[in-house]
């Protein structure tokens, strides 16, 4: 299916949230709420409670066929083949040097076939890299993204509100979702229609992904609302998802993660397999060391309520050593937190270091990421 | 919109409360609710001069950091304390205990500038 011809998407939930009062921003071409009301209540109510997120504009592209899984281990940086049925799994898309063209979640749904979701203003990148790197193999990649809608629910309280949904009816043979390890997925049916429901997701928290057809989107919305109430779920937007992510130390695209980027840089060696038996792309770059002067991701953590955004410089002295990828105060921790790109010589917790707040310079220190984790039961 | 209709506005979404030769300043609902919550506030010290059109103060918010322009010039007499100490006033109450500035000017006249707008214009500006 071809994208709609629209400059502005909407997402089937755009009338239920215009009801609920939200705030909308663009964001890659979508019509997306921003806040309901007050971002810091949303966030709170993720760490503490639960909170239910519209991120239907993600794209999800099918990768299915005979060399699906051998396809996956070519074009992107992990060994997918590796994954069980069941399984989901962190992973990027490198370009011929190693720089990262998006990251992703691969769901693997049978031996071949797997769902790969990718970041909505890398729709077109993404889409049209996996289906020219798919032409030497028997392998079918369809996008999906127009017609899946995507509901996250997160926070500690999110199973309980996912039990309560009478409308969310468990499927024979699927694992309960109360058995979902992290990474996993299984399904469910709403109305009769197959719900993806996947433990995964961008907050730090506990939570769970449902993928479901954009019709049914409306009342799954409605029935998790209502059967959270009663958990504190409430709704939550763009600037509550950004802090949360920001605060459990995981990059956006376009942030922390460009093409230019290499995954070293940002933590992110261990997700590219060099181990992995045959070619990839980006492999004869990826097996490069490191140039010695190229700046890595640190987190960054100050005091008062001034924070460093994404694009202020840093410095020591006179001396300009790094820029913030993003920054914000943290709602959790009360304090600003940022994560920053730094020259070598500045990567060691404890550095300190100064952020050029427009035109006034803020003492920072260099600490670990993430900056917020949660406690596991 | 819950502001009173003897306000005076401006295309950077402050209102200005006119007494005298003192205007007390604010930003709109409109604009806080743009900005999200707001969660750190810096304005000039009482006894600045300001300046028409040059940016005065600092409003953030968790997402982004919006500016206090100055409507008018003159001299600041009274800054908001308590809003820099709860910046949820800007969301809570952005025409009331949410206010950012007192500013005098010389001559009242000022306020009579076709910068300064009155409510329906305003509204007119921000599509309600």
């Amino acid at each position: 299916m071809s994208a709609p011809e629209t400059t502005q998407y909407r997402t089937p939930l755009h009338e239920i949230h215009e009801r609920a009062g939200a705030q909308f921003t663009d964001f890659a071409g979508w019509q997306m709420p921003v806040s309901y009301g007050s971002d810091l209540q949303e966030h709170d109510a993720v760490r503490t409670a639960a909170g239910i997120f519209d991120i239907s504009h993600m794209a999800e592209i099918e990768v299915a066929g005979l060399h699906a899984a051998e396809f996956l281990d070519y074009a992107l940086a992990g060994k997918l083949s590796a994954i069980a049925i069941g399984q989901a799994k962190y992973s990027l898309l490198l370009n011929e040097s190693a720089g990262i063209l998006d990251d992703l979640i691969v769901y693997r749904q049978d031996d071949e076939k797997f769902l790969v979701v990718a970041n909505a203003g890398n729709h077109d990148v993404a889409l049209a890299e996996l289906q020219n790197r798919a032409k030497d193999f028997d392998v079918q990649v369809t996008d999906l993204s127009f017609e899946t809608a995507l509901i996250a629910v997160q926070g500690p309280n999110a199973l309980e509100v996912l039990q309560a949904t009478a409308e969310l009816q468990a499927m024979d043979a699927a694992t309960p979702i109360a058995d979902l390890k992290y990474y996993r997925f299984s399904y469910a049916t709403l109305h009769g229609a197959k719900v993806l429901v996947a433990r995964t997701g961008y907050t730090g928290e506990d939570g769970f992904e449902l993928y479901l057809p954009v019709a049914l989107a409306p009342a799954l919305w409605e029935a998790l609302i209502n059967a959270g109430g009663a958990f504190g779920l409430i709704p939550a937007g763009l600037a509550a998802r950004d802090t949360l992510r920001l605060e459990a130390g995981m990059p956006l695209y376009g942030h922390e993660l460009k093409a230019d980027v290499l995954p070293e840089q940002v933590g992110l060696g261990k997700v590219v397999s060099l181990a992995k038996e045959g070619d990839f792309v980006g492999r004869s770059a990826a097996e490069n060391e490191l140039n010695p002067q190229a700046r890595k991701l640190v987190g960054l953590s100050s005091e008062g309520r001034r924070a460093g955004r994404a694009g202020y410089q840093l410095f020591v002295g006179t001396k300009e050593i790094g820029e913030i990828t993003s920054g914000a105060l943290s709602p959790t921790l009360g304090h600003p937190i940022a994560m920053a790109m730094v020259d070598p010589a500045f990567q060691t917790e404890g550095t300190e270091i100064e952020i050029d707040v427009r035109g006034t310079r803020i003492p920072a220190k260099v600490v670990p990421l993430p900056f917020y984790k949660r406690e596991k039961n | 919109m819950s502001a009173g209709k003897d306000l005076k506005y401006t295309a950077e979404h402050e209102w200005l409360s006119i007494e005298g030769n003192v205007a007390t300043i604010g930003i709109t609902d409109y604009a806080a609710e743009k900005l999200g919550d707001v969660v750190f506030v810096d304005l000039p010290k009482v006894g600045a001069k300001v300046e028409s059109g040059r940016v005065v103060g600092e409003i953030e918010s968790t997402k982004s950091v919006g500016e206090l322009f100055a409507p008018v010039s003159g001299t600041v007499v009274e800054a908001n304390a308590e809003v820099i100490q709860a910046p949820e006033l800007v969301n809570d109450d952005p025409f009331g205990t949410g206010w950012m500035i007192k500013v005098e000017v010389e001559n009242a006249s000022v306020f009579a500038s076709e910068d300064l707008m009155d409510e329906s214009a305003y509204k007119a500006l921000v599509g309600e």
